[in-house]
């Protein structure tokens, strides 16, 4: 799939400071490019958190600027965020988890109802719309998050550690759903990760992040035809995972205070 | 023998054991009823007394439900001022300490003389009944998943949405316990004011009653009222309880049994 070279969002010369005196990011200049699948990797502590944020408008920079294509900024609809936890609301049923985003925005629920049905669809969940979610395993529940940050149809979804807190063959499943996903779908993915094997598995683009300062440290182009089990297991797939693994250690001898 | 039959079955035999250790005193030592009444004098008198009782039971029920009632919506009103206005909460919380720490019985006087009588043994159930209510929503309330309230402001949720979607079914289940303990409360405040009001006023609840019938040395129907009193505190409290299960069986862990 071809990368179309328009960026959607660039940060230029964003860094971050916190109250407490802590620099998460120094001098960060990222594009993410439309409809691409980009993965923010690094070791724990170089930002990449706080990048994400960023663009999703939940924190504020405290230098640099953060500027959308065409008339985008600051619409909610069109950026779906997933938490490292699925983050869901367990008093309410998963269908009522999912039309949360379109509730906000103030569509009825009649309107939203077919909508919230056709996503849960999607994730494969459609049979467990009025189950509560502490009825789910971990994987159905981030589904469930998965759902309930497409429902809008957002055209930037936003991956922070997502599968993190998952065993590996959950982890692997999703990670091929979440691909089929943007296929079907066309958005723009960032997913942030400190695991090589996902972020090379899954990506067309990987940026790999040093800590102390938080900055870009290096970046390399996955071109793979196809994402399945047959690539996962290639010798193509191997030779780019090197690659990043030898950025990534690279990364973080650069990054002074960080352990592995 | 199973544990739930045990746990049924080991109070009942303490209980039975304790009655007929205080027959035997009773009997032995042949104490007359105006020292020590034996519990088949204190149940026959609540058969025999049971028209009286009975209306006064109703008395302080009512006292003590509407304190309740008066709290929870107290509690829960100034818990969400409070927690939508830092003006107030400073302003008003140091207040709402100070009623809570002072002894009720030490106000109630002063109550009755300002106030109508049932409207003063009303003040004193509520002010024994608000605070747990108040305080216990007011850690709810501050107590929503901060992923969450980030995914409220991205969809921009409003101010009343925040509170309606995310913070007050958040805080619920800490509601509901400060309910439970309310219960109780408002039963003791009712009883200290009708106490309080005893000599002085025109009072029909049930501690109205044991004090009268402390005078009258009627020691038989102060021990059938102190019953009652007993029986309705652990009523409201298993109501309390009940009502706290049903509203939170579906979702919260307090409320599901395990399975397995």
């Amino acid at each position: 799939m071809a990368i179309s070279s328009a960026p959607i969002v660039s940060l230029r010369g964003v860094g971050k400071v916190f109250g407490s005196g802590v620099v998460a990011l120094d001098h960060l200049d990222l594009d993410v490019r439309d409809g691409e699948f980009l993965s923010l990797l690094g070791p724990s502590g170089c930002g990449k958190s706080t990048a994400l944020r960023i663009i999703a408008g939940l924190s504020e920079p405290t230098r640099g600027s953060v500027t959308w294509a065409g008339a985008r900024e600051g619409r909610a609809r069109d950026i779906g965020f997933v938490f490292q936890e699925p983050t869901l609301m367990p008093w309410a049923t998963v269908s009522a988890n999912v039309y949360l985003p379109l509730k906000l925005t103030g569509m009825g629920r009649d309107e939203a109802s077919p909508r919230v049905l056709k996503t849960l669809s999607r994730v494969g969940l459609r049979e467990f719309a009025d189950a509560y979610p502490r009825q789910l395993s971990g994987g159905m529940r981030m589904r469930v998050s998965i759902a309930r940050a497409l429902v809008t149809a957002p055209r930037v979804l936003l991956m922070d550690e997502p599968f993190a807190a998952l065993d590996e063959i959950t982890r692997f499943k999703l990670n091929d759903d979440l691909m089929a996903l943007w296929r079907e779908l066309r958005m723009t993915v960032v997913f942030v990760t400190h695991s090589v094997f996902e972020s090379v598995y899954l990506s067309q683009r990987v940026v790999v992040m040093s800590a102390r300062p938080g900055r870009v440290f290096a970046e390399l182009t996955v071109d793979a035809a196809a994402r399945d089990a047959g690539f996962r297991t290639s010798a193509e797939y191997a030779g780019h995972c090197r690659v990043a693994s030898d950025a990534l250690g690279r990364a973080m001898q650069a990054s002074p205070g960080v352990a592995a | 023998m199973s544990d739930r039959v045990l746990r049924f079955v080991l109070p009942a035999v303490a209980l039975a054991l304790g009655v007929l250790a205080w027959d035997l005193v009773v009997r032995v030592n042949a104490l007359p009823a105006y020292i020590l009444p034996g519990p088949g004098l204190v149940v026959s008198t609540l058969v025999a007394d049971w028209a009286i009782l009975w209306n006064s039971l109703i008395a302080t029920l009512e006292t003590t439900l509407a304190g309740l009632a008066l709290a929870l919506i107290g509690g829960v009103g100034l818990a969400v001022a409070f927690n939508q206005s830092r003006l107030i909460e400073h302003s008003f919380y140091p207040y709402a300490v100070i009623l809570q720490v002072t002894p009720v019985v030490a106000i109630a006087p002063l109550l009755l003389i300002y106030l109508p009588q049932q409207a003063a043994v009303l003040a004193c159930a509520w002010i024994v009944a608000f605070f747990p209510v108040l305080a216990n929503t007011t850690l709810g309330l501050n107590s929503i998943d901060h992923n969450l309230a980030d995914l409220f402001r991205m969809y921009g949720a409003s101010r009343w949405q925040v509170l309606w979607e995310l913070k007050l079914p958040s805080a619920l289940p800490n509601m509901l316990a400060g309910l439970k303990i309310a219960g109780g409360l408002s039963l003791i405040g009712a009883v200290v004011a009708e106490i309080a009001a005893g000599s002085a006023g025109a009072g029909s609840g049930l501690a109205y009653r044991i004090a009268e019938s402390g005078y009258r040395l009627n020691i038989p129907r102060m021990f059938a009222a102190l019953l009652l009193l007993s029986v309705a505190g652990v009523v409201i409290f298993f109501l309390l309880s009940a009502f706290s299960h049903l509203v939170l069986r579906r979702w919260h862990e307090s409320a599901v049994s395990r399975e397995g």
